[in-house]
C-alpha cells in the first residue's frame, strides 16, 4: 500500500522544499508561504493515516500492510530493505502523531510570528515529523533506529533552535549526548539479536517468528540493551537529565517532540517488541520498576519547580513513567493507551503554558504570573480541562488511561509500584492544579499588558480540549460498562489480569479521593495569594536543586572523563606518543646525516667504495668456492 | 721466466693504478693509472694466451690495444674539457658538475 511509503516522504520532502527556498534567501520575510508548504504535508499525511487507520479497523486484527521502497543494504545475511509496515499498534500511534502533529503545526505557524528563522523552524518541524513517522512505520529494527536518530537528530536542531545563548546549546549538545548512552544500549541490542536470529531474516514479523528458537537469557541481555535506549529517548532515571533542559526550544518543540511524541518512542518500541518481552517477565519488572521510581522522583521535583515548562516537563516524565510501568508488567495496551490520552492533554499543556508565554512577553515563571483567567479565558479552559485530564479526574481522558495501569499494577501484585504509581498520582494532582492556580487564579503581580493571541494558536487548543476531554472514553473499561475498544483494537499480546469489579471501584475512588485532597491542598496554598509556601521546609532547597542530580552526573561522569581527556591530551598524547614519534624521526635523520657524510660527490672516494665492494664479494665468493 | 712471475707483476700493476686512482687527484695521474691498470689486464690475456698456447686472447689483447688508444683521445679531450670550466686540475674540484642555473 503506497500511501505508508507516502505518509512518511512526503514531510521529507516538504522539509527539503522548505530548506532550499529558506536557504536561497533566509533575511526575506515569506512567513506565509512557509506555513501553507509547512502546512501541506502534514496534513496529507494526516488523512493518509486515517485512511491507513479505518481499512486496518475493518480488517481482521492480524492483517499487517507492507509496502516496499527498495533493498537498502544486501550484504551477506544482512538483507534490509527500505520497507514500511502498519499494524494496528502502528495505525493508533500514527493517526494521533499525525493530528496532534499538524495541530501543533497550525499553533507553530502563530507561535514563531516574526521570528527571524521561520523558515528554518518549519524545515526541522518537518524533518521531524518525516523522522517519527518513519520511527513509527518501519517495518526492521534497522529502519527503526534510522528514524529513531532522526528525531533525536531533529530534537537536537529543535532544542538549539535560539541559538545566539549558549546556554540553549549546552541543553542541546546535552540532549544528544544523554541520547547517544541510549542509543549505544539500543544498537548493541539489535546488533545482539540479529547475531541470535542466525540469518532468518530481521523484519519484525520475521524475528517474532523465530524469537521462541533463542535462549532466554539472551533474550533478557537484549530487551535489557533495549531499554537502555528507550531510557534515553523516554528520559527516564537515571537517563532523564536531558528533557527538563530541552525545554530551552520553541514551546511548540517542547510540545510535539518532548511530551506528546518523540519520548514516547521508548514506550512504542517496548510495545513493538511486546513478542519479546512477554518472554522475559523479569526483565519487565525492572523495567515497571525504574518506570514508578521515575514518575515518584519526576512529580517530586515538578511540586517544586517555578518554570511553568520545566513543571511540565518532569509531569512528562512522570507520565512517561506510567507508561513504563505498563509496558513493563505486559499491559501494553494500557501502556499505548497511556501515550494516546497523554499525548492530548500533555501537548495541550505545553500549547496552553506557550501561549501564556507568548501572551506574557516571554515570561517563564509561574510566580509573577497570577489572575490570567478572565483576560485569557480561551487558554484558561482547554488548560484546566487538561490538568484535571492529567490529574486523573473522571470522566476526562487521564483517568481511564492511569486508572488502567494503577489496576494492572494491583492486580498483577506489584503493590510497591502501586503505592509509588499512587502517590505520583496524587502529587500529579498537586502540582498541576499549583501550576493552574498560581498562572489564572491568584491575584496578578503586575499590571499586564497582554500581547494579543493570533487565532491560528487558540484553535488547536480547543481541538485539543475535546480530545483530552473524550479520548479517554475509547478505552472504558469493562467495570464501567465499557468494552475497552482501545485494547481490543490494538491486539497486542497482553498479559491478561483478573480483578474483582469491588477492588477496581475501591482503587478508583482511592486515586479520586487523593486527587480531590491533593486539589485542595494546592487551592488553599495558591490560589488565593501565590507566594512560595513551606519555605522553611528542610529538604525544600534539595528538591529546588533537583535532588543535585545534574552536580551528581558532573562528579561521577563529567569531571572523570574530563580528567582523563586532560591525561590523554596532555601527557598521553603529548609527552608519550609524540616523543616516541620524534625519536624515531630523530633516528632518521641522524642516520641520514651518517649516510649522507659517504656520499660527498668525489670520485675517488666512490672509487674507494668500489674498491671495497668489489674485494668484499670477491673474498666471499673466494670463500664460498672454497678450493679455488 | 715463469707465469707465475707475470701473474705477481701484472697484479702489482693494477694494484699500482688501484691506489693511484683512489689517492691522487691530478686528473693526469688518475687517467695514467686507468691505463696502467688496463695495461695490466692486457699483460695478463697474453700471458694467458702463451699458457695456453691459444691465440684468441692475444686477439682480444689487440682489439684492446685499440679500444685504449680510441679511449685516450676521449678521455684527453675531456680533461681539456674539465680545464676549461674550472681551471683546475684537482679531481675533487669537479664535485659539483651542475652547469644551469641556481644551486643544488
Amino acid at each position: 500500500m503506497i500511501a505508508l511509503s507516502l505518509i512518511v516522504i512526503l514531510p521529507f520532502f516538504s522539509a527539503l522544499i522548505l530548506a532550499l527556498i529558506y536557504l536561497q534567501n533566509p533575511t526575506k520575510n515569506r512567513e506565509k508561504l512557509y506555513a501553507k508548504l509547512a502546512l501541506v504535508t502534514p496534513i496529507i499525511s494526516t488523512i493518509l493515516s486515517f485512511v491507513v487507520a479505518v481499512q486496518l479497523f475493518s480488517s481482521p486484527h492480524d492483517l499487517i500492510l507492507h509496502h516496499t521502497l527498495f533493498n537498502w543494504i544486501d550484504v551477506g545475511e544482512l538483507h534490509i530493505e527500505l520497507a514500511f509496515m502498519a499494524d494496528r499498534l502502528t495505525a493508533v500511534m500514527l493517526s494521533f502523531i499525525t493530528f496532534i502533529g499538524t495541530l501543533i503545526h497550525i499553533y507553530a505557524i502563530g507561535y514563531m510570528r516574526g521570528d527571524a528563522g521561520y523558515g528554518k523552524f518549519f524545515t526541522y518541524f518537518n524533518l521531524f515529523m518525516g523522522s517519527m513517522l518513519l520511527l513509527i512505520l518501519a517495518d526492521n529494527p534497522i529502519i527503526m533506529f534510522v528514524g529513531w536518530e532522526l528525531v533525536g537528530l531533529s530534537s537536537y536542531l529543535l532544542i538549539g533552535f535560539y541559538h545566539q545563548e549558549s546556554q540553549n546549546i549546552t541543553a542541546a549538545n546535552k540532549a544528544f549526548m544523554v541520547n547517544r548512552i541510549g542509543d549505544f544500549g539500543f544498537i548493541m541490542g539489535l546488533s545482539l539479536l540479529f547475531v541470535v536470529l542466525e540469518g532468518n531474516g530481521y523484519s519484525f514479523s520475521a524475528i517474532e517468528q523465530h524469537i521462541d528458537s533463542v535462549d532466554r537469557g539472551m533474550l533478557a541481555l537484549i530487551g535489557g540493551l533495549l531499554f537502555i535506549g528507550a531510557m534515553g529517548k523516554s528520559a527516564q532515571i537515571p537517563l532523564y537529565v536531558w528533557l527538563p533542559d530541552a525545554m530551552a526550544g520553541p514551546t511548540p518543540v517542547s510540545a510535539l517532540i518532548h511530551a506528546a511524541t518523540m519520548v514516547t518512542a521508548g514506550v512504542y518500541m517496548v510495545a513493538r517488541f511486546s513478542f519479546l518481552y512477554i518472554e522475559i517477565p523479569q526483565m519487565g519488572e525492572a523495567i515497571a520498576l525504574v518506570g514508578a521510581i521515575s514518575a515518584l522522583f519526576a512529580a517530586i521535583i515538578a511540586s517544586f519547580q517555578d518554570d511553568i515548562k520545566k513543571i511540565l516537563a518532569y509531569s512528562t516524565m512522570s507520565q512517561l513513567g506510567y507508561m513504563f510501568i505498563a509496558v513493563g508488567l505486559g499491559a501494553y495496551s494500557s501502556g499505548i493507551f497511556h501515550v494516546f490520552t497523554h499525548a492530548f492533554f500533555k501537548a495541550l499543556l505545553f500549547m496552553g503554558a506557550g501561549a501564556v508565554i507568548i501572551a506574557l512577553h516571554h515570561e517563564q515563571n509561574i510566580f509573577r504570573m497570577g489572575g490570567l483567567k478572565k483576560e485569557l479565558k480561551w487558554v484558561y479552559i482547554p488548560m484546566l480541562i487538561a490538568t484535571l485530564a492529567i490529574s486523573g479526574i473522571p470522566p476526562f481522558a487521564g483517568f481511564f488511561s492511569k486508572d488502567a495501569i494503577l489496576i494492572t499494577a494491583f492486580a498483577t501484585e506489584h503493590y510497591t509500584i502501586w503505592a509509588m504509581a499512587t502517590a505520583t498520582a496524587m502529587l500529579t494532582a498537586y502540582y498541576m492544579f499549583r501550576l493552574l492556580f498560581v498562572v489564572f487564579h491568584s491575584a496578578p503581580k503586575s499590571e499586564h499588558n497582554l500581547t494579543k493571541l493570533p487565532s491560528s494558536m487558540t484553535k488547536p487548543l480547543i481541538v485539543l480540549a475535546i480530545g483530552s476531554a473524550t479520548a479517554g472514553l475509547l478505552g472504558v473499561g469493562e467495570a464501567y460498562g465499557g468494552t475497552n475498544l482501545f485494547a481490543s483494537f490494538l491486539a497486542l499480546p497482553d498479559t491478561p489480569i483478573h480483578i474483582e469489579h469491588q477492588t477496581e471501584y475501591l482503587l478508583d475512588s482511592i486515586n479520586i479521593i487523593l486527587a480531590f485532597i491533593a486539589i485542595f491542598i494546592a487551592y488553599k496554598l495558591f490560589a488565593k495569594h501565590s507566594k512560595y509556601p513551606l519555605q522553611t521546609l528542610p529538604i525544600r532547597s534539595l528538591i529546588v536543586n533537583k535532588f543535585f542530580i545534574d552536580e551528581l552526573y558532573s562528579i561521577i561522569f563529567i569531571k572523570p572523563l574530563l580528567l582523563l581527556s586532560r591525561i590523554f591530551g596532555y601527557v598521553i598524547d603529548e609527552k608519550i606518543i609524540n616523543n616516541l614519534i620524534f625519536l624515531t624521526v630523530g633516528g632518521y635523520h641522524k642516520s641520514a646525516t651518517l649516510f649522507a657524510v659517504l656520499q660527498n660527490s668525489k670520485v675517488r672516494y666512490y672509487a674507494l667504495y668500489i674498491l671495497i665492494g668489489v674485494s668484499l664479494i670477491s673474498i666471499t665468493l673466494l670463500k664460498l668456492l672454497g678450493d679455488l | 721466466m715463469v707465469a707465475e712471475q707475470f701473474f705477481i707483476l701484472s697484479t702489482l700493476l693494477f694494484s699500482i693504478g688501484l691506489i693511484g686512482v683512489v689517492s691522487r687527484r691530478n686528473l693526469f695521474v688518475v687517467y695514467l693509472s686507468i691505463e696502467l691498470m688496463l695495461s695490466s689486464v692486457n699483460l695478463l690475456l697474453v700471458t694467458f694466451s702463451r699458457l695456453h698456447n691459444n691465440m684468441d686472447a692475444a686477439v682480444i689483447a689487440l682489439l684492446l690495444i685499440a679500444v685504449i688508444a680510441a679511449e685516450a683521445a676521449l678521455f684527453l679531450a675531456m680533461i681539456m674539457q674539465l680545464y676549461r670550466s674550472k681551471r683546475s686540475l684537482d679531481s675533487d674540484s669537479f664535485a659539483n658538475l651542475f652547469q644551469g642555473k641556481g644551486k643544488i
